[in-house]
């Protein structure tokens, strides 16, 4: 299998200055993901699995430990890249899916969910097809298209927010329950968007709080329960 | 795990602009102490800190205006070369003029506020050498369009004008020969919040439709983590941190950058 990211002895905490203390957050994980994998990450809330998302998207930096993406450009340590390389990777080849969207005033649903492809230099009108296409696959209905999301509901808010994260295929994507907030149709779209992405190749990582949305879609679990931390086949995980 | 400037990088190769060890002292007064900067093509540099941090200052070198006692600055551009701050007054008049756009915080330093907002953009143009009057006054309208500025409004004098339209004044100019490198010190401090927000998105959208690489320096947070890709965070005349804007915000690592950030409202 096409490896994707080697994570080795990572370790995060947090520095509290004005507290004057430290709060762990996980110490010590190391496991694999390959090109077309989905990995589950399971433990209690606090055990750290969206500061573990988070921290190799780089949103946190880790306190040790090794993140080797297998990027186009060759290896390279995500723990330890340049700011600008991060940029770029989180441009073309990372993507990270929240509960939340990042609407912008005066910009409407179907240019914010272009805008990654405008971004990757694919033509004005392809990219708005593409982008309706997506917001009618995630049951946006059409004269929303036009309008602001940022005074939609919650849920038509992160319909949106999935259509523009998944819209371009990439290498790694990292999930932080995509699914809460979502009906049953939106969800069915998401798994089968999901289950796309998987059979051409991108590694998946995620959080979810009712993992039964995308059971079978998990190839692997690995618990954060402190002194679990290691995979664990999917057989043994009651889900 | 700290980064630094110089951490290796795989992707990225140049960067546009590169500001090396520089330090300024105003007689006993250190406005700057070895401070470097980078940005890329196409990224928005964002430099946050608090009134007298230097960050100002800063940006006023990266516009040519100031020379620091030590340090260099280069730009990866065709025909320029070496360190910017051994020009000549006449050199980096006309290098500002043509490759820099700056947008100030009070509008009174970037425009002549008595003539029209058009004759304000074209003078941009006239140094650079354009004659033609239909020339300067399409180029002149079509900088004022693409800042969102009210066409009805071309032959108004800047004085009286709205502070939002100011400032939209003052980046017509600024981009009217499509420069490089744009620079915007507290472009928005000042303005109402419903007008800062329009000022904001006209900036992401020109950084978007044009690549233009930024440098933005503000005391409010707010405006930084709209805009940026990186920010750099200052106190005292020195780079206290710098990372990616998420990073900074949502794992902010040093004593100072956690009080700035949770300071906010």
């Amino acid at each position: 299998m096409t490896p994707v990211l080697d994570i080795e002895g990572l370790s995060k905490g947090f520095t509290l200055h004005h507290l004057g203390n430290q709060i762990e957050a996980f110490d010590n994980i190391s496991f694999k993901v390959a090109a077309g994998e989905f990995v589950l990450l399971k433990g209690a809330n606090g055990a750290g699995k969206s500061t573990l998302l988070r921290t190799l998207y780089r949103s946190y930096l880790p306190r040790a430990g090794v993140i080797r993406f297998h990027s186009v450009h060759g290896p390279i340590d995500l723990a330890r890249a340049a700011d600008i390389d991060i940029a770029h990777l989180r441009r073309t080849e990372i993507g990270f899916v929240t509960q939340f969207l990042q609407a912008r005033p005066r910009v409407s649903a179907e240019a914010i969910v272009a805008e990654p492809l405008r971004l990757h230099g694919v033509p004005a009108d392809e990219a708005l097809a593409r982008a309706r296409a997506a917001l009618s696959t995630f049951g946006v209905k059409q004269d929303l298209w036009k309008a602001y999301p940022t005074t939609f509901s919650g849920g038509e808010q992160q319909k949106v927010n999935l259509a523009r994260a998944l819209i371009l295929p990439q290498k790694l994507l990292l999930l932080d329950e995509p699914t809460a907030s979502l009906d049953a149709n939106a969800r069915k779209a998401l798994v089968s968007r999901l289950a796309e992405l998987k059979a051409a190749g991108t590694a998946l990582i995620g959080v979810f709080h009712h993992p039964g949305d995308v059971e079978i879609l998990i190839d692997r679990v690995v618990d954060l329960t402190p002194e679990i931390t290691q995979s664990e086949d999917r057989m043994d995980v009651d889900i | 795990m700290t980064l630094t400037l110089d951490a290796p990088r795989i992707v990225t190769t140049h960067p546009l602009l590169q500001v090396r060890n520089v330090s300024k002292s105003y007689g006993s007064v250190k406005a700057l102490r070895d401070v470097s900067a980078l940005a890329y093509p196409g990224e928005v540099l964002g430099i946050v800190g608090e009134s007298g941090s230097g960050k100002s200052t800063l940006l006023r070198m990266m516009n040519l205006e100031e020379t620091p006692n030590t340090g260099s600055y280069t730009l990866d551009l065709p025909d320029v070369s070496g360190n910017l701050f051994d020009l000549d007054r006449f050199a980096r008049r006309m290098l500002c003029a043509t490759r820099i756009g700056i947008v100030y915080q009070n509008p009174h330093l970037g425009l002549l506020m008595k003539h029209s907002s058009s004759g304000n953009v074209a003078e941009r143009l006239l140094v650079a050498g354009e004659r033609s009057f239909a020339v300067l006054r399409a180029k002149a309208t079509a900088a004022l369009e693409a800042s969102e500025f009210p066409l009805d409004r071309l032959d108004a004098p800047p004085i009286e004008l709205s502070g939002g339209m100011q400032q939209r004044v003052q980046l017509a100019k600024a981009i009217a020969l499509e420069p490089a490198l744009l620079l915007l010190d507290e472009p928005t401090t000042g303005l109402d919040v419903s007008v800062q927000a329009l000022v904001l998105d006209t900036l992401k959208r020109l950084q978007q439709e044009r690549r233009i690489t930024m440098v933005i320096v503000s005391h409010d947070l707010g405006v930084i983590k709209t805009l940026a890709d990186r920010v750099m965070v200052m106190r005292g005349g020195a780079v206290v941190e710098a990372g990616l804007a998420d990073q900074i915000f949502q794992d902010p690592q040093h004593a100072y950058t956690q009080q700035l950030v949770h300071a906010k409202l």
